[in-house]
């Protein structure tokens, strides 16, 4: 558990017993942000009094306009920056003496973020090497997460010949080779052209699915956030927290056709709403 | 026709295979070789051409004949000298090397050790070097070690002032994913600080290279030196006392071999290290 400057104490307990935290289905909590504020350096107020529960194998969006914080609450999830005031926990992760999830989170960034130096299969075997995983045990694994992103011909490529999508995919197989509970995507296909990433959102997807991890993912895409989430967080701007929190009912197959059907376009229409409620709640307020 | 839009479609532009690094056609590679070769061997014949023609002697400006006469005839003492000023330089380059880079290290590691010695660094660098000679004459237990002394106060900047700017300029999303998975400080330094300044080490090594030849020959002018031992621009300088010029061409071609001798090996190491990945070194193709 992370502390921010307040002195307020997080009990799990009592987050469990919050009727509209604790889940219909009674599932685990990975996540819990309560109150979270960050203030920058520079003055600027990113998020306040924010919180968020997330429970295990969700697949949530951030969906909000520029400038809302939905990166800035990303990181603070991933344990990189603590809160200005406010906790954060990851109730069921082992928690290391930084007071930070051990090993259980693995996070895309809005950049491929891959080592220009070092080829696909290093890049994958990073998390493993930082870790002291053994060389054999870690070869399998890396060559099972790259055939996943169907890289597996690419284990010699260099970075800087592969295509923008072809990176990402190196970055989603190298966050999830250490077999993360949550998964953290900071608008990792926002470069990419319409096809591939309708490409990745569908592999996303499949990840998702076989493998119960947990997913939080930051876009800006109305589209995109109605086609992939189970449970799409709003959030406004000007102070950046949530402004709705919208459960999304979802068909397990996903495909072309939903993307042309009646269900996903009434599904973007509400998201749409939303968004724009927040955009104009955020100008509204000085 | 479906078929082909269907796989286009399928593997959308994401499909793009790993580029391959594009092959120099031959005959731009002859090209390469015979366009200098041709201009060097032109201005040897337009040199034999104007001292022959001219009736210039010597003893002003021997012809190319006379200096290739002078290369075999003097060989038993210029070669040893060539040898003297070729350890200089590489002692002085490789401890250079060492100390620039081991204390660029130790600079971003530690800001205080930064600040403390930045005064210091300047000092040492603005300083001509060839000012401190005399004194270095004076204080170093003999000649040899006075210059290389001398060579290795020119080299050590550009290697120290080029690593520690590579090591602080470590893309700073890398430098969030290491410390996303839980690197230590030692780890963060071999896997990425060091890695990722590469290209600016080997900018150091190269400017590092040919400055410790010429501090090398600038020092034996300052020492002036005599006797055995002596390096090849205390020979160069005697030759010109005796006014065997001919003799003073082949050290001064000896010197510029030397110096190229040192460029194409720099260049090669940073091609070696660099080839797969940098941008320095791969041909732009549009």
């Amino acid at each position: 558990m992370r502390e921010g400057f307040s002195n307020q104490v997080c009990y799990v307990t009592d987050i469990l017993a919050a009727p509209a935290e604790a889940g219909i289905a009674g599932r685990r909590l990975v996540v819990t942000m309560r109150d979270v504020s960050k203030l920058f350096s520079n003055g600027t107020l990113a998020l306040k009094d924010m919180s968020l529960y997330v429970k295990a194998g969700e697949f949530i969006s951030l969906l909000g306009p520029s400038g809302c914080g939905k990166s800035t609450a990303l990181r603070i999830i991933a344990g990189l920056g603590a809160p200005s005031s406010g906790t954060i926990d990851w109730p069921s992760s082992k928690i290391n003496k930084k007071g930070l999830p051990e090993g259980d989170v693995g996070f895309v960034f809005q950049d491929p973020t891959l080592m220009p130096w070092a080829d696909v299969f290093d890049n994958v075997h990073l998390p493993l090497k930082l870790r002291g995983v053994p060389k054999g045990e870690a070869r399998d694994r890396i060559m099972e997460g790259l055939a996943a992103v169907g890289l597996k011909d690419f284990a010699k490529s260099y970075p800087r010949e592969l295509s923008g999508g072809m990176k990402m995919r190196v970055s989603i197989a190298r966050a999830m080779v250490t077999k993360p509970k949550l998964l953290l995507m900071d608008e990792p296909f926002a470069a990419l052209d319409e096809i591939t990433r309708q490409k990745l959102n569908d592999d996303v997807l499949r990840l998702w699915q076989e493998h119960g991890v947990t997913v939080i993912f930051v876009t800006h895409s109305v589209y995109e956030s109605a086609y992939l989430s189970s449970r799409i967080v709003v959030m406004r701007a000007r102070p950046g927290q949530v402004f709705s929190d919208l459960e999304i009912e979802q068909p397990a197959e996903r495909d072309r056709d939903y993307r042309t059907s009646e269900t996903y376009r009434h599904t973007c229409q509400i998201v749409s709403d939303a968004l724009q409620g927040a955009i104009h709640a955020a100008e509204v307020r000085p | 026709m479906t078929d082909a839009v269907e796989t286009n479609r399928e593997a959308g532009t994401d499909a793009a295979a790993g580029v391959l690094l594009p092959k120099m056609p031959r005959r731009e590679k002859l090209l390469q070789v015979i366009v200098p070769v041709v201009a060097l061997v032109i201005g040897i014949i337009i040199w034999h051409l104007a001292v022959t023609i001219n009736q210039v002697p010597r003893y002003i400006l021997p012809g190319p004949a006379d200096v290739w006469d002078a290369l075999w005839n003097d060989s038993a003492t210029l070669w040893p000298a060539l040898l003297v000023t070729v350890r200089i330089t590489f002692v002085a380059l490789a401890i250079a090397l060492i100390g620039g880079a081991g204390l660029a290290i130790l600079l971003v590691q530690s800001r205080i050790l930064e600040l403390a010695l930045f005064p210091y660094a300047v000092i040492l660098q603005v300083t001509p070097m060839i000012a401190i000679a005399p004194l270095l004459l004076i204080y170093a237990p003999d000649t040899q070690t006075a210059l290389l002394i001398c060579a290795f106060i020119v080299a050590f900047f550009p290697v120290l002032s080029n690593m520690a700017q590579g090591l602080k300029s470590v893309d700073h999303n890398l430098l969030n994913l290491f410390e996303l998975y839980g690197a230590n400080s030692w780890q963060t330094l071999i896997y990425l600080k060091i890695p990722s300044s590469m290209p600016y080490f080997m900018a150091g090594l190269r400017i590092a290279g040919g400055l410790s030849l010429i501090a090398a020959v600038v020092a034996e002018f300052a020492a002036g030196s005599a006797g055995q031992g002596s390096g090849l621009a205390f020979r160069l300088l005697e030759s010109q006392y005796r006014l065997n010029i001919p003799r003073l061409f082949v050290a001064l071609l000896m010197l510029c071999g030397t110096g190229i001798a040192i460029f194409g090996l720099t260049s090669f190491v940073s091609w070696l290290v660099l080839h797969r990945w940098h941008e320095s070194a791969i041909r732009r193709e549009n």
